[in-house]
């Protein structure tokens, strides 16, 4: 199946600055791909090209197969897109708002009232209706940036920060529905919330200073690490430096190690050494290259920890 | 699409006191000038039959009414198109536009059309005060007729030129500032002289295309002049719309 979206080297410059440096990616339908970076890494700014809010300097950008530059009508119909500030107008009620939207969307009179049921329910807006956006709470107001984002029932959803400024309830509840979205769509969604990402995102994409340096898993297992818990004191565990094929210890609290082993050696080596010496062995696992660990090294390349 | 931004739009004007408090403030001098000229045609009636001029009172409340009315109106308009664009900038919800399945043009000519909305309204509400002289005499209504017809273009190049403006700035009093600097500018450029050299400046003037108008002449030359500077505006605000997108 064709990529949702496929961005090749795309670049963008303010003036002097460049912003974006020559990204490439994919998004398959299907997928929730998680964008990282830390502030003024270029985030917001590949959102928008995507969404077509902002012209590329160079680079292409195709949504479901037509091109952004050379056809945008028919390329933004496939796309819904929620900017970092919700683009509401204060003075309209929800339902009028998402009606406008509906209509902005090319959603033909018949089908809009049942386009706005569907977005409100799916964001739980139901009582809402006949509120003024400008009343709203924030957390309120993201959801009805969220029901605009999803009106039209796009393949392509495009969200910047989605759950900022919503309480954890919200939250999780906001998580529920970027879930139910994907079955058959592909969601690019952007957040500094990390945790987030793991738990919602199949892959993730950092950016850094304009550039892509990461692209790949939300966590990645590392064969040649060993996490373990014994149960004996500190001060006895000195013989673990001394087992055959261990490399590297590092003392995470006084029962708990990190092992890097050399390539030979197996887990079940390690255990039964272990065993041997008389170590009570609480728990053996490899370890996990996690999400911040990730971030942590493509941002800033040091070694962590 | 078009009327879809326009419909919005023209919500939003009529939502807030904006809309009607111009259109309010803007009836209450039309109608008070109006009133004035009556008066002054009523002392000057007698005399008139007397000598048994031409002028009547097409000439003497009318002409005199759009003159000075297309002059107030060069006031109120600006605060009307100040917000058009500058206000989707600054909150934001430009990008709800620029994201979805809209072009440039089809934007600006929605926002456009909301504006003509109004001062179809207002010309409507203008129209009605020499009407309600029909009440007591007689009128020429092919000038009064021609009168309107220039004042609708001179209303649609103000709303045209404050749309283009808006485009230009993100602070509301800047563009409202800059239409009233454009805008007076144009009105009287043709003050400089009346030589021959000067007729470059005659020719740019807002004002010696719309007086003909109210003397019931419709010639192509002004209509043309009219039009241009719409589609010069309408123009030149498509491209603002696109060289921010681009970020220039």
């Amino acid at each position: 199946m064709a990529a949702l979206i496929h961005i090749e080297n795309l670049s963008r410059y303010y003036g002097d600055h460049c912003a974006v440096a020559g990204i490439n990616f994919d998004l398959q339908p299907g997928e929730v791909l998680g964008f990282l970076g830390p502030n003024g890494a270029g985030k917001s700014t590949t959102m928008q090209i995507i969404s077509g809010v902002l012209a590329p300097s160079s680079g292409s950008v195709r949504l479901d197969g037509f091109n952004l530059q050379e056809d945008p009508v028919r390329a933004k119909r496939t796309l819904g897109y929620l900017p970092e500030v919700p683009p509401l107008y204060p003075e309209m009620r929800v339902d009028e708002y998402l009606r406008y939207c509906a209509r902005l969307h090319q959603i033909g009179t018949s089908d809009t009232d049942r386009a706005v049921a569907r977005a409100k329910e799916r964001c739980g807006l139901k009582p809402m209706g006949s509120r003024v956006i400008g009343n709203l709470s924030k957390g309120y107001q993201q959801r009805v940036g969220i029901a605009q984002a999803i009106i039209h029932n796009p393949r392509i959803i495009i969200l910047d920060e989605p759950t900022s400024g919503l309480d954890p309830n919200q939250v999780r509840e906001i998580r529920t529905l970027i879930r139910d979205l994907a079955e058959e769509r592909g969601i690019l969604l952007s957040t500094h919330i990390l945790p987030e990402v793991q738990s919602l995102c199949d892959r993730a994409l950092i950016l850094y200073q304009g550039g892509l340096v990461y692209s790949g898993p939300v966590s990645q297992q590392q064969r040649n690490r060993l996490l373990i818990t014994l149960a004996t004191d500190d001060a006895e565990n000195g013989y673990l430096t001394t087992l055959p094929g261990v490399l590297q210890v590092e003392p995470l609290s006084p029962h708990q190690f990190r092992l890097t082993l050399s390539d030979k050696c197996s887990p079940a080596d390690i255990a039964e050494a272990i065993v041997k010496h008389g170590g009570q062995l609480c728990e053996l696992r490899t370890d996990q290259d996690d999400l911040e660990r990730i971030f942590t090294q493509a941002t800033l390349g040091g070694r962590v920890q | 699409m078009i009327r879809t931004v326009a419909g919005r739009e023209l919500r939003a004007l009529f939502l807030s006191p904006l809309a009607w408090s111009l259109l309010g403030v803007a009836m209450l001098i039309l109608a008070w000038l109006f009133l004035v000229q009556i008066e002054s045609f009523m002392q000057l009636q007698p005399k008139l039959i007397a000598g048994a001029s031409e002028l009547g009172v097409t000439d003497l409340v009318i002409a005199p009414l759009f003159d000075s009315g297309a002059m107030i109106l060069l006031l109120l308009t600006p605060l009307l198109t100040m917000r058009l664009l500058c206000d989707e900038y600054r909150s934001g919800t430009i990008r709800l536009l620029f994201s979805s399945p809209l072009s440039s043009t089809q934007i600006v000519l929605g926002k456009y059309l909301a504006v003509l909305g109004v001062f179809g309204l207002l010309l409507l509400l203008a129209a009605l005060m020499p009407l309600s002289l029909l009440l007591g005499g007689a009128l020429d209504l092919g000038r009064l007729a021609a009168a309107l017809f220039g004042l609708g273009l001179l209303l649609a190049c103000y709303g045209a030129i404050g749309l283009f403006l808006s485009s230009m700035t993100e602070q509301p009093a800047v563009a409202a500032i800059s239409t009233y600097g454009l805008l007076l500018f144009l009105w009287i450029v043709n003050l400089s002289g009346t030589d021959d050299r000067s007729s470059l400046f005659e020719w740019l003037s807002l004002s010696s295309h719309y007086r003909p108008f109210l003397d019931g002449v419709v010639r192509s030359g002004d209509l043309a002049y009219f039009l241009l500077l719409i589609a010069g505006s309408l123009l030149m605000t498509i491209h603002r719309l696109e060289s921010r997108r681009r970020g220039d």
